[in-house]
């Protein structure tokens, strides 16, 4: 089902990025979920992506008017949940 | 802050992680599981209905009682379970970071280094948007089933639900069990998505399925919160119809549009990925054994593309045979015919309208990957 989603309407909850915004990034030249995320942070929030990346996907895929899956994923980081520093720098290293 | 070795780390102590477990160890494997929540069991512990399905696959129990079954299974079998535990990154050679909260509270970093992983995330909610999504009482269905049947917490008083498969047909019934009014049941397709039998038991206690409708708007009451949503028709491409809309009182709005797939600690591994619509997003590449394009790296269950408990069940118990195999506790060929047997009963459980599309598409992307990764594999 495909969304009708407005520019002013926040798609990254974490990092309060907007349709618009993440439209502006794909103009700027944006081709992917990754390009799009460098420009305006959406998915490097709290979740890491989780709630918005299928429709960060979704937007970049019909403004370039490609399928959702040639607009590629993330790439996952570590920590992938948050963990305090104190248990960081108490952890061993190996 | 210590460092432990272990013969099979399985992540994800729902159905699929739990039968790898019981597998593996039976077969001699010392495995620990681990589960960032309280309780094991991932989602089991919220199905209070009773399953479909043949006797092999626990027709006609409720998912908590199958769930509790499990566990015992695990304990049994000498599966060490590690509860509040979550893994923060997996790194070259295989070498695993959990955060692991210990009896007195307090959490520290432990450092695994397990022979085999077998990856059992599964999935999270997708979400709807339409204006105010963020408002407070706008919900995931499962997040608002975690609420009445683990929490014994009522997310609000009167809900408007948004999708009409399985979940959303099955929670809305278990709000009302709650005690929550359930005001409308709101679809965008022009037929309802789940089994007729579960939408019958919704008409029956009186809750209008809306058809061709959605939820274009969350209403924001006085306190910040959830107090309508409005929802309008829509045309064939499921655009709102403008002057179609209409405003229902609620203070909870739940999302039930489907599942993706869990991928961050697979795409940590290193593992090969590929999209797939019929599965809910990007998923690993993975052949009958279950084993990734990394060697020692097996998935399974709804992280490998969204299902069923059932078909969660079996591919769990086929990664857990596999590892067993890596690790030259059992023949390859006794795997092979524990395994076949497993794979014949999935084959049984991917059919029908909804399954046999499954089927194809689980074939389709063994396929793939035989002809993608064949004898190519990476090690960790």
């Amino acid at each position: 089902m495909e969304e009708y989603i407005d520019d002013d309407m926040i798609v990254c909850r974490c990092e309060e990025v907007t349709a618009g915004e993440i439209r502006e990034a794909v103009r700027d030249g944006a081709k992917d979920v990754v390009g799009v995320k460098r420009r305006t942070r959406a998915g490097m929030g709290l979740c890491q992506g989780r709630t918005c990346e299928k429709l960060v996907m979704a937007i970049i895929a019909r403004e370039l008017s490609k399928r959702p899956d040639q607009v590629g994923t993330s790439s996952a980081r570590p920590p992938v949940r948050p963990v305090t520093f104190g248990e960081l720098a108490d952890a061993e290293v190996i | 802050m210590s460092i432990r070795k272990a013969d099979v780390l399985v992540i994800g102590a729902g159905p699929a992680g739990l039968s790898a477990s019981i597998e593996a160890a039976r077969l001699g494997a010392d495995v620990i599981i681990v589960d960032l929540n309280m309780k094991p069991g991932g989602q089991l512990f919220k199905q209070i209905h009773k399953f479909f399905g043949s006797s092999a696959h626990h027709s006609g129990s409720r998912g908590i009682d199958i769930g509790r079954m499990l566990l015992d299974e695990a304990k049994d079998a000498g599966v060490t379970i590690w509860l509040k535990s979550t893994v923060i990154g997996i790194f070259p050679g295989k070498k695993v970071s959990i955060e692991r909260e210990m009896d007195d509270g307090t959490s520290e970093l432990v450092t695994l280094l397990p022979e085999e992983i077998v990856i059992a995330t599964g999935a999270s909610e997708n979400v709807i948007r339409f204006k105010n999504w963020t408002t407070p009482g706008v919900m995931g269905a499962g997040a608002a089933q975690t609420m009445i049947n683990v929490n014994h917490v009522r997310p609000g008083k009167r809900v408007v639900m948004l999708g009409s498969g399985n979940v959303g047909l099955i929670v809305s019934y278990q709000l009302m069990q709650a005690g929550c009014d359930v005001a409308a049941l709101v679809e965008a397709a022009p037929k309802v998505g789940g089994y007729a039998v579960h939408a019958a038991k919704i008409r029956r206690a009186g809750v209008p399925i809306l058809l061709r409708h959605t939820i274009t708007e969350a209403v924001i009451g006085e306190d910040g919160t959830v107090s309508g949503a409005v929802i309008a028709e829509v045309d064939e491409h499921f655009k709102p119809i403008p002057g179609t809309e209409e405003t229902i009182d609620c203070d909870v709005i739940t999302l039930a549009a489907g599942l993706k797939p869990t991928m961050d600690l697979i795409k940590l591994a290193g593992c090969e990925l590929t999209f797939d619509g019929v599965f809910g997003g990007y998923i690993p590449l993975h052949d009958e054994n279950m084993e990734t394009s990394v060697r020692g790296v097996f998935v399974a269950g709804d992280s490998t593309g969204v299902e069923e408990a059932n078909t969660a069940l079996d591919e769990g118990r086929i990664a857990g045979i596999s590892a067993a195999v890596s690790l030259g506790l059992i023949s390859g060929s006794d795997a092979d015919e524990r395994r076949d047997a497993i794979w014949e009963r999935l084959d049984s459980l991917r059919m029908g309208p909804f399954g046999e599309r499954r089927k194809k598409e689980k074939d389709h992307l063994i396929g793939l990957f035989h002809e993608e990764v064949k004898d190519q594999r990476a090690f960790a």
